[in-house]
């Protein structure tokens, strides 16, 4: 349990496609890595070591520094029974919390709803990227999700200032509750309704922001700023969110390439963005969850690696107890899962369970759909 | 002279098997007949196609384009302008179930040469479209079966095909296929490769080839879906087109596409057909007619349940529709002119990067076009549009109302924009909005032309605003 003087905030960065866990956090010392791995294995010299049997990958040196102060968690061997091996299918897993039938809630709606029951604050949930991931979707929750903070508003081609006051009066009105025209048409009603509040107080957070950092000129790098900066505006956003580009870790080929560049973004800009924060002395009640849907297969197959089962997450915060957390599952053919991939020992549920109960201090079984052992991270 | 309900079911046929009309068109179609139009967009040969190589002249870099931007560019012009709609909306259909992007592809000649391909076949045989599918050079490398062989599998493309292709995860909560059949089918298609490219200099990039290759074919026996024997790509094409879940997955992608929004592809397992009846009569035309695709969609477009009051403006428009569909009613780039990358960007702005879809299994679609973010885009484009009375089918629009009548009463002229945009019904809530808004400045008088063409233009702006614009 932990308490930070402000109100917990979650940023949440989706590593969408499905990290190779395997290539991530390297079980080196154990020979079976290297069978497996004929093509794709990592030279033992670029294995960055963070103990005497696991280390990061060699573009991980950012993160590096997270783990060296005790504020990264690393689990091992996360999953759920019965692996999808469907991104669209695992990832809704992932965002419902609903491994057995089609969930429309996402967990972090549910938390969202805890916090606001009243959707008093249209920004107390806030995506950055294009389309709304489906763990901040729930019925009554509005999220702002913001393709470009620099330009976001409504109405805007309107000329002059009276004109397009005017328009958006009409506008508020027209999206007023509607009752009993279908639930399509009273989402649609709601969504205008917050868009228009949210986009009056989003517009003004690039103007408040002053920093000496340099986000990277990537997806990752200016959603992370983008997070950086709506925290920095004290709007009240207590979950903020985002996903790197889609599928980028489906490394079905090519691998070894696209994977060194997809962690060095990732370790670089996380990097920067705890920098931005501690800069404003703003990094105390902000916690980073990093989850992919799922990890690859064991073998690579010559030039990338398929659809695996148990896969890696992160979270990194002042407040974590940085560690391991979970066992690397064995890579012993017996003990795999059906297909040649890792086994699952730790249910993604457990994480959290955690990150409900300690850090927003809710109970959690509503939220996650069930109780799930907590990992003591927090 | 059509009456009014001709008119009302016609612009939903042409918003539907097309990208919508002008007044002046679905005016023009009414009065042809329903069914002599829908036998028209069913066989596109019959009327003419778009002047392609006049865009060509004006814009040679457009012939043969590798750069990605251009073929979208070349591809929203195409979807304003062909007088074959619906053969363009079956090309978006398939773009929106058989999933590549560019985002790997990297070629921009690749995706245009497969949305060429969906354009040529979408209406033809499934089982044929499949087999094209599958020799698809840039399919074979968007799910790595470039990668897969005899000794090395990879599985991509083997379960693609079955879990989104064709036969879907599951129907009627059983399972369609098994984990088995998967590898099966993945064994089946080792050998389905790309033959090596000519280095791209000194003459640039040439078109990719399919190759089989018969030494890394596995050619041991397999069995799929309870059939034995040393099956290769070509037999799993078989089995699969004979297989109820390909009709059934081809009914539901139709009727989810074309009639109303109902639950996409993960959900169909277990969550029924919204409308049960209708699926099964596209099911039978499918296997009555040897996997046609034209067959069905015939029955579809002819059936009572397409053409029921209950399912227009039943869709959320896709951001293609929002887009097109907006430009085809104001007469935007009915001409060739500059500024078409500009609006060919816009769908990637609402969530629907063309030719990059976010990952195989396609973009989420009904509700979850909206968002607020995309919510923002939506109406902001459409508002911006609708409301510039320079375009000339924002002109006609305007000289259509003021031919009602001398002087408009504020209901009136509410009643006469919203017939013009769609004909789009709205509710009461919203009606009355409008109508305030309207009474605000008035009767409209033709008397001054300049100022009935601002409040026109401002009326509409305020309709592309409203929620139900949205819907299709």
């Amino acid at each position: 349990m932990v308490s930070t003087q402000k109100d917990p905030v979650l940023a949440v960065l989706s590593l969408s496609g499905g990290n190779d866990g395997l290539n991530t956090v390297i079980p080196y010392s154990n020979p079976l890595y290297r069978d497996y791995r004929p093509t794709l294995g990592i030279p033992e010299g670029q294995i960055i070591p963070i103990n005497d049997d696991l280390g990061f990958h060699p573009t991980m040196g950012p993160l590096k520094k997270f783990w060296d102060e005790g504020k990264l968690a690393i689990f091992l061997g996360v999953g759920y029974d019965n692996p999808s091996y469907s991104h669209f299918r695992s990832m809704d897993i992932w965002h419902t919390c609903e491994p057995d039938k089609i969930g429309t809630e996402g967990w972090l709606g549910r938390v969202l709803k805890e916090i606001d029951p009243n959707a008093e604050n249209v920004l107390c949930g806030v995506n950055f990227g294009r389309g709304l991931p489906r763990a901040l979707v729930m019925e009554g929750v509005p999220v702002a999700s913001v393709g470009n903070l620099e330009t976001y508003g409504l109405l805007t081609g309107i000329d002059g200032a009276d004109q397009r006051d005017q328009a958006l009066d009409v506008f508020g009105r027209m999206y007023s509750p509607a009752m009993g025209s279908g639930a399509v048409m009273d989402y649609i009603h709601s969504t205008g309704t917050n868009a228009l509040k949210g986009a009056d107080i989003l517009a003004t957070a690039p103007d408040k922001y002053t920093s000496e950092v340099e986000y990277s000129n990537t997806v990752v790098g200016q959603y992370m700023k983008n997070i950086a900066q709506t925290h920095l505006a004290e709007f009240g956003s207590r979950v903020l969110y985002t996903t790197s580009p889609y599928n980028s870790f489906d490394t079905h080929a090519n691998q070894a390439s696209l994977h060194s560049g997809l962690w060095s973004d990732v370790s670089n800009n996380v990097d920067t963005f705890y920098q931005d924060l501690r800069d404003h002395n703003a990094s105390d009640n902000v916690m980073l969850l990093m989850f992919t849907e799922f990890g690859r297969r064991i073998s690579d197959n010559g030039s990338g690696t398929d659809h695996g089962a148990g896969g890696i997450a992160f979270v990194v915060g002042e407040h974590v107890k940085g560690g391991i957390y979970g066992e690397y599952p064995s890579l012993e053919p017996s003990q795999q899962e059906e297909g040649g991939n890792l086994k699952y020992n730790m249910d993604f549920r457990s994480i959290y369970t955690t990150v409900v109960e300690d850090w927003f201090k809710m109970d959690a079984q509503p939220i996650v759909g069930g109780s799930f052992e907590k990992v003591n991270f927090l | 002279m059509a009456d009014q309900q001709d008119v009302a079911l016609m612009a939903h046929l042409l918003r539907r098997a097309g990208f919508g009309a002008s007044r002046d068109e679905i005016e023009a179609k009414a009065a042809q007949g329903y069914d002599s139009v829908v036998d028209e967009l069913l066989n596109p040969d019959t009327v003419p196609n778009v002047e392609e190589d006049l865009l060509m002249r004006y814009m040679p870099a457009y012939h043969e384009a590798a750069a990605i931007e251009t073929n979208i560019q070349a591809w929203v012009w195409r979807m304003i302008n062909t007088p074959r709609q619906l053969q363009e909306k079956m090309a978006l259909f398939w773009h929106m179930i058989f999933c590549a992007g560019h985002s790997k592809i990297d070629s921009g000649q690749e995706m245009g040469r497969m949305i060429a391909m969906f354009r040529e076949h979408g209406m033809g045989n499934f089982r044929h479209l499949l087999w094209l599918l599958s020799t698809s050079p840039a399919m074979v490398y968007y799910l790595d079966n470039s990668e897969s062989h005899k000794t090395n599998l990879n599985e991509n493309y083997g379960r693609e095909l079955l879990e989104l292709f064709s036969l879907g995860v599951g129907k009627d909560e059983e399972f369609n296929y098994s984990e088995d059949d998967v590898k099966a089918c993945a064994r089946a298609f080792t050998g389905w490769n790309i033959a090596p490219s000519y280095p791209p200099f000194p003459y640039g990039r040439s078109p990719w080839e399919f190759r089989f290759d018969p030494a890394d074919h596995d050619d041991s026996e397999k069995t799929f879906l309870g059939e034995t024997g040393n099956l290769n790509g070509d037999d799993v094409l078989d089995i699969i087109a004979r297989q109820p879940a390909t009709a059934r997955f081809l009914a539901r992608h139709l009727y989810n596409f074309f009639v109303a929004d109902d639950v996409q592809i993960p959900a169909w397992r277990l969550t029924p057909p919204r409308d049960m009846k209708a699926i099964e009569a596209m099911e039978k035309a499918y296997f009555d007619s040897g996997y046609e695709i034209k067959a069905m969609l015939e029955v579809l477009f002819k059936s009572d349940f397409f053409k029921a009051e209950d399912v227009r403006y039943a869709k959320v428009k896709n951001p293609a529709e929002m887009v097109v569909g907006t430009m085809r009613l104001v007469g935007e780039h009915r001409d060739i002119q500059p500024g078409l990358f500009e609006f060919s960007q816009e769908p990637k702005y609402m969530g629907m990067d063309l030719m990059n879809p976010p990952t195989v299994e396609g973009w989420h679609t009904g509700r979850e076009w909206i968002d607020s973010g995309t919510l923002v885009e939506r109406i902001n484009f459409a508002a911006d549009l609708m409301g510039n009375t320079e375009l000339p089918g924002v002109q006609s629009l305007v000289g259509r109302l003021m031919a009602q009548g001398d002087t408009l009463t504020p209901d009136q002229f509410v009643a006469g924009c919203l017939d013009l945009t769609g004909p789009l019904t709205v509710t009461d809530d919203t009606l009355q909005q409008l109508r305030t808004h309207a009474s605000k400045d008035g009767d409209l008088s033709t008397a001054n032309q300049a100022e009935f063409s601002r409040r026109a233009g401002e009326m509409f702006q305020m309709i592309a605003a409203t929620a139900e614009f949205q819907f299709e």
